[in-house]
């Protein structure tokens, strides 16, 4: 039998032995997620981050990355704060986890861009690279456009090209009113709004022009009696999360009955808010499509989404995009370095589930894509949204080479 | 511009009247046993909360009765078993200790019922529009919403001025040594009135929870504002609140609609607007944007010329 002494030296061979273990090649490659998993956007983040999640199960039960690596998403609550997500970040990056994404927000994807370009160029060995799934602010991809940042959602100039065409065949609109949230993203939406209107239909006015504080406004209706006071036969607005939600229910309240023209208003309870009386007047321009879902992959994988997450919709089919990149980028790259996988990531091409053929162009790290206007209705509807039988159907795909902007990046390459 | 003055004061009238709901209680507690309950808006919050899972068990309207009177209970709970233990320590442990009970409700509900916005709506009967000016409609349930605070603010007026229970609360509020003297059980009058102002905290939260969305954040969108409303009308004074109220909901949907700057207020007198020097964002700003610090900015006026709120008696 062994002795004491033989004992203790036993139990710490075998403790040491214990943590050396997790340092093998199973070792996951860990993504941090870094949203808003609290406040009034928090159920935009949770369930994007159930997306991720999702995405990277999927991933794994493919196979994983580098021969075997499973890929683990991991939520880091940002309160859609530019000041907690450099807090988050300081975490990640001390924590040794080397990709991050957001979506939610400009704001924050401005403060994080500057973070890690910053990081990256000052600590070659402690780099980060930065997937922005979600924040349109075109200056991102243009005069504030860095080398450790990829975009994966169509920005805002790109998304409001697509919209005012389609305004623009409506003969009859005449007065619009552009509402958003008042900060980065909602200014350039309203700008690229002024913009493309001016240039494609300029007898249409803009009989209103109002930013509003981002996830203060609870009751919409004085906004909304404004609207109808100004005559609007249209509403642009890019409002997302609660204050989609919210701008919705006041004009259901009070009755107003005129299309919007909108960028996130489906999933997240709005479909619900909106209801029957969206049919047909709500739209909204996004890069994937649910119905028809084209592929049987896509269907197949919405399906086994909603069977996992009932209450939940997939409403941010990009998510897909961005991790599915990702990962071929590490395999191409053979490492997770994020130098590596830049440099993969860099004119990427990738067909979705969906069929889209999309490109992640070299000039300013945007990924060119098809645009798609879709229509809130009740017929057709295979994936409907909020369990309400109402859903988004698939109206106009705009290819990805109309759908293109030019861009003025000056990449600085390391 | 008159169909924006008419909604506008409507939609103000109803969001006046929510606050002086919340804002009725706070002062209540504040007059009687000086303390500032900070876990207030958590009150208010927890009514919401707590009508949102009854009516999904049997209706929004047991939900209108029962969850004031469980917030009520909670309310007396935390004042005899928490506040009382730690009124001897003064104000500043009070203070402290309602701030913990704000945070722990807050964690508690996030606990429960999780993070998301909860799918709380108001009965299906007062699902239509009351009526229609000028093609706007104004909603049944915001009319329920304006019936129910201006009853409680009737209902308060005569319970405080025209009953015994009145007369003691009024009595215990300045001299409660002396009403204690008379065999009044003042501790339990506390209770009562630390409940009471709890109950009415609920009522505004299961009546709000369908219109501004029950989710954990409602605490602390309310919360700084409710106690603005106190400072303007006079720390302690009913009707103080009440014109507060009124006033802090009118400032608030009166701006949005607003969308004069600064550089009109030049243009108006004469001088070109400024459109490239450092203060240019400040100029070009439109009431509308800065509607949501108007109330602190009318809280700091306040402040500095009248310290005694509207209708207060007291210093702040």
């Amino acid at each position: 039998m062994l002795n004491r002494r033989q004992f203790t030296r036993l139990a710490a061979a075998l403790a040491a032995g214990l943590v050396a273990l997790p340092t093998l090649a199973a070792d996951p490659v860990r993504v941090a997620f870094i949203d808003p998993l609290s406040g009034p956007f928090a159920s935009v983040g949770t369930y994007g981050l159930h997306q991720f999640q999702f995405t990277a199960e999927e991933i794994n039960k493919a196979g994983g990355v580098l021969g075997g690596r499973k890929l683990e998403v991991i939520g880091f609550d940002n309160k859609v704060s530019p000041k907690e997500s450099l807090i988050q970040l300081k975490r990640v990056i001390g924590d040794g986890i080397q990709f991050i994404v957001q979506g939610n927000s400009s704001g924050v994807a401005h403060a994080l861009i500057d973070a890690v370009t910053k990081q990256d160029e000052r600590n070659p060995d402690h780099r980060v690279l930065y997937l922005n799934y979600s924040a349109v602010d075109p200056a991102l991809t243009n005069e504030d456009c860095s080398y450790w940042h990829f975009r994966f959602d169509a920005n805002a100039d790109m998304k409001m090209n697509a919209l005012t065409d389609v305004i623009a065949t409506n003969k009859n609109m005449k007065r619009i009113y552009i509402i958003g949230q008042d900060y980065s993203f909602g200014k350039a939406v309203a700008a690229a709004a002024v913009r493309d209107l001016a240039s494609k239909r300029p007898d249409i006015q803009i009989v209103g022009n109002e930013l509003h504080p981002i996830g203060k406004v609870k009751d919409f209706s004085p906004y909304i009696a404004k609207i109808k006071a100004a005559g609007a036969q249209a509403v642009i607005t890019g409002n997302w999360g609660a204050d989609m939600l919210n701008l919705a229910k006041a004009a259901q309240d009070a009755g107003l009955e005129i299309p919007f023209y909108t960028y996130y208003a489906a999933g997240n309870g709005i479909t619900k808010a909106i209801g029957t009386g969206g049919i047909g007047k709500v739209r909204l321009v996004s890069e994937g499509t649910m119905n028809p879902p084209l592929t049987k992959a896509w269907s197949d994988e919405m399906k086994r989404f909603k069977a996992k997450y009932p209450d939940e919709d997939w409403t941010q089919p990009r998510v897909s995009n961005t991790l599915h990149m990702l990962a071929l980028a590490i395999n191409k790259a053979g490492s997770t370095e994020p130098a590596k996988v830049a440099a993969a990531l860099e004119g990427m091409h990738y067909t979705a589930l969906w069929g889209d053929k999309v490109t992640m162009r070299a000039s300013d790290h945007q990924l060119q894509m098809p645009v798609r206007i879709q229509v809130q209705t009740n017929k057709g509807i295979e994936f409907d949204l909020d369990n309400s039988g109402l859903g988004l159907l698939n109206e106009e795909t705009v290819s990805a080479e109309n759908a293109s902007t030019p861009t003025t990046c000056k990449m600085k390459r390391p | 511009m008159l169909e924006l003055t008419v909604f506008s004061l409507l939609n103000g009238l109803v969001y006046g009247l929510l606050l002086f709901m919340l804002s009725a209680g706070l002062t209540l507690i504040f007059s009687m046993m000086g303390v500032l309950n900070f876990a207030h808006a958590g009150l208010y919050m927890l009514g919401a909360y707590f009508a949102y899972s009854i009516s999904t068990k049997v209706g929004f309207w047991p939900g209108l009765v029962v969850a004031p009177v469980l917030v009520g209970v909670v309310g007396a709970l935390i004042e005899r078993y928490g506040l009382r233990n730690v009124h001897r320590y003064g104000h500043v442990a009070e203070l402290i200790f309602t701030f913990g009970i704000a945070f722990l409700i807050e964690e508690t509900v996030q606990l429960v019922w999780g993070k998301q916005t909860m799918d709380y709506h108001g009965p299906a009967m007062l699902d239509f529009p009351l009526f229609a000016l000028w093609g706007i409609e104004f909603p049944a349930y915001k009319a329920f919403m304006l019936a129910i605070s201006i009853g409680i603010f009737i209902a308060l007026l005569v319970v405080l001025t025209r009953t015994r229970v009145g007369l003691i609360i009024q009595a215990a509020i300045s001299h409660p040594n002396q009403v204690a003297m008379l065999g009044h059980n003042v501790p339990l009058v506390f209770t009562g009135v630390f409940g009471f102002g709890s109950a009415l905290a609920g009522l505004a939260g299961v009546i709000a929870g369908p219109e501004l969305g029950t989710s954990p954040g409602m605490a602390s969108v309310l919360g700084s504002i409710v106690f603005v409303v106190i400072v303007v009308g006079g720390l302690g004074s009913l009707w103080g609140a009440f014109l507060a109220s009124l006033l802090i909901g009118m400032l608030q949907t009166f701006a949005v609609a607003v969308d004069y700057s600064l550089n009109d207020l030049f243009a108006a007198i004469g001088i070109p607007p400024d459109k490239t020097g450092a203060l240019s964002d400040l100029y070009s700003a439109t009431l509308a944007q800065i509607g949501p610090i108007l109330p602190y900015l009318l809280m700091v006026v306040i402040l500095i010329f009248r310290p005694t709120g509207l209708l207060g008696k007291r210093e702040v």
